[in-house]
């Protein structure tokens, strides 16, 4: 299965993980025949005894196993992790940061930030209202121009509370089954809208860089904040950027010059989507 | 994981890409070399391509997928990267391979800068000490400016003192920040008493870790290998006089007697093609064979650096001259063992990756580490000690984080 620029092996034995793919991955090309593939991924029941009382699901990806096998019912978003623990693991071909993205008219919003800032919610909500999905946690950075943004265009993960909020938000959308008690609480997959498939091989400029942070009870807040300081949690926030020594600098010194750079709070959706449809006709 | 069976192979996308390159388009099937010896599992893709690239000569990679994978378990992809660009063949790997071949070479570039930055830190560490510190093994070839440097991914930095100064070098790494956490009692004993090395320590902020040796093979083992002949021989490191590196022979004895007579083989290619490198960089010199013979009978090494000339001769093509390979002062193998080894060794020096495994594989990793403990420890040892580690069991590793971690 090929999400933008990646190729992906999938081998399972687990017929419900296949059908659940299918469907969020609805749209992805699908080939028996590639040449190469990316990534070699298998989901299976490790063998030991437990398969017998309490089965597990393990992820390898080519016979490595990055995490300890999880509960059966859990292989879904394991699949998702996996596949994230693969690009950030195995590719330097792109300088990767870990941000969501989404675009409009081929401009990007590169929205960085902490694990429950609610990064993949906004990114969800605003998918939903217009703008092109690239991916909920992977902006990859081509190294060849140093500004292309090459999307992914797979499932959004969201968590606990966001789960409920996007039903109520986008109650056309489609959603997995909601896993309970993983290690990130519940989780349910959003399917991305059919048009940020359809374009998921066309790269996007980065036009704004954005750190969200959900809190609840306030009026939602854009405000400019200083490039250094985003220069430097762009930096943390990338996978590889040490990797490219002088050249990561360089190419994300010049995408923090080039972007507008805000911080937002946020406590709800719809207000988040009218500020960003005026921040995208404002520039 | 069951080797992938389906015919997953590049025909198309290499055809069209090979129209240009008359080397690659016109290339026949690997062929072994008139000392090629038997031929290994042809699934052993990534030998059989590093054998000709060393030999500047043609590839013909029927399946890029199946060597990237290989070369990534080996720890060889970015070496192939490097050979493959050497050879003027980089630019015509389809793109998909050529992307995870570009990218691993621009990790370990910054793995050696990293090193270089490490070793510096270590200098800065042991500066007190005013006496030389000899690099061992990667940091060695990197700062050394050797072959087997290119391409070259590390997980710590070996370094060699003398034993009389073990206590305050240790002490002076412990004040610069390494530490080496926490050991049970036993683990402490039986580095100190038996290793060639003391416990290994960690950087507590970088992470970056550091083994100190004061010799290069156990204290347990037979041979009565005196270090002091060692230190001796050393060389400065070109353009820093405090750092220095063991002579070329002792590097190769050094680094052939880790690989052969250890019985660890998780990075076993790498680590013969390591061999390969050095031999045919320091064998360029007529002059330097007699040499390196007497030095392994010297330091009562002849027969792993007989295993090593043989198996990097016939997996990789190392040019060994004629009457070196068959010299008698080698002490080789009789006629039934030579086989029986041959066989194991074909085995271990393959990537570790599941579609090398064949149905002897198993055994042969498992006598060879057998091998590897009797040549390390008199019974009395050994068997106490295997007794514990098989009850012990593995230690609890901590459960990796995608992209973070430490560089080294």
């Amino acid at each position: 299965m090929r999400t933008g620029p990646f190729w992906t092996h999938l081998r399972t034995p687990i017929r419900g993980l296949v059908d659940e793919i299918a469907t969020l991955y609805e749209g992805h090309p699908i080939s028996a025949s590639e040449a190469f593939a990316d990534f070699h991924v298998s989901i299976a029941p490790p063998i030991s005894l437990r398969r017998w009382f309490r089965p597990k699901a393990q992820f390898l990806a080519d016979g490595i196993e990055p995490f300890h096998p999880l509960p059966f019912d859990q292989a879904l978003p394991m699949f998702e992790w996996g596949l994230n623990w693969c690009v950030a693991t195995y590719v330097n071909h792109f300088l990767i940061v870990h941000a969501a993205v989404i675009a409009r008219g081929g401009r990007a919003v590169i929205m960085p930030g902490a694990p429950g800032s609610g990064k993949s919610t906004l990114a969800a909500g605003l998918v939903n209202r217009g703008w092109r999905l690239l991916s909920d946690e992977l902006t990859l950075i081509s190294l060849e121009d140093g500004s292309s943004i090459f999307g992914l265009a797979r499932p959004v993960s969201l968590k606990n509370e966001s789960i409920e909020v996007m039903r109520r938000f986008a109650p056309s959308a489609t959603l997995s089954r909601v896993v309970h008690d993983t290690a990130k609480g519940s989780v349910a997959l959003l399917k991305p809208p059919a048009e940020s498939i359809a374009q998921v091989a066309e790269p996007a400029r980065p036009a704004w860089i954005v750190f969200p942070k959900y809190l609840s009870g306030l009026p939602a807040l854009l405000e400019p904040k200083p490039k250094a300081a985003i220069m430097i949690e762009m930096a943390k926030n990338a996978f590889n950027y040490s990797t490219h020594g002088a050249r990561g600098f360089a190419i994300l010194a010049d995408i923090v010059d080039s972007c507008a750079c805000y911080k937002f709070t946020y406590a709800g959706l719809d207000e988040a989507v009218e500020i960003f449809d005026r921040l995208e006709s404002r520039h | 994981m069951p080797a992938l069976t389906k015919p997953w192979r590049s025909s198309i996308a290499w055809n069209r890409a090979t129209d240009r390159v008359p080397a690659l388009a016109d290339a026949a099937p690997l062929q072994r070399t008139k000392h090629g010896g038997e031929a290994s599992s042809s699934r052993v893709l990534l030998r059989d391509a590093l054998h000709s690239l060393h030999r500047r000569g043609a590839v013909a990679v029927q399946d890029w997928d199946l060597l990237i994978r290989q070369a990534r378990r080996a720890g060889l992809l970015a070496r192939l990267g490097y050979e493959l660009a050497d050879s003027g063949l980089l630019r015509s790997v389809p793109a998909g391979p050529r992307h995870y071949l570009e990218g691993e070479c621009i990790v370990a570039e910054k793995h050696a800068r990293d090193v270089r930055w490490e070793v510096r830190q270590i200098k800065v560490a042991l500066a007190e000490m005013g006496a030389p510190i000899v690099l061992l093994k990667g940091a060695a070839y990197t700062l050394a400016g050797l072959p087997p440097a290119r391409g070259r991914l590390f997980t710590d930095i070996d370094i060699m003192v003398p034993y009389e100064s073990l206590g305050k070098v240790e002490a002076a790494l412990r004040r610069a920040g390494w530490d080496s956490g926490d050991l049970t009692p036993y683990d402490e004993r039986y580095y100190r008493r038996w290793m060639h090395q003391i416990p290994p320590m960690t950087h507590v902020l970088r992470g970056t870790a550091i083994d100190v040796h004061h010799t290069i093979v156990a204290r347990t083992t037979r041979h009565r290998l005196n270090a002091r002949k060692l230190f001796e021989t050393t060389v400065p490191v070109p353009g820093d006089p405090t750092l220095r590196t063991l002579a070329p022979a002792d590097m190769i004895l050094h680094s052939a007697t880790h690989l052969l007579n250890e019985g660890e083989f998780e990075r076993g290619l790498r680590d013969i093609d390591d061999l390969h490198l050095l031999l045919r960089h320091f064998g360029a010199d007529p002059d330097f064979w007699p040499l390196l013979l007497e030095r392994a009978a010297e330091l009562d090494l002849k027969r792993p650096l007989y295993y090593a000339m043989r198996y990097a001769q016939r997996f990789l093509g190392a040019p060994i001259p004629e009457d070196v390979a068959n010299s008698a002062r080698l002490a080789p193998p009789g006629a039934v063992l030579r086989p029986v080894m041959d066989r194991l060794f074909d085995r271990a020096l393959r990537p570790t990756h599941a579609s090398c495994r064949d149905a002897l594989s198993g055994l042969a990793l498992l006598l060879l580490y057998l091998r590897g403990h009797l040549l390390l420890m008199p019974p009395h040892i050994l068997v106490p000690h295997l007794l514990r580690k098989a009850f012990r069991g593995k230690p609890k590793e901590p459960e990796p984080r995608p992209g973070l971690g430490n560089p080294f």
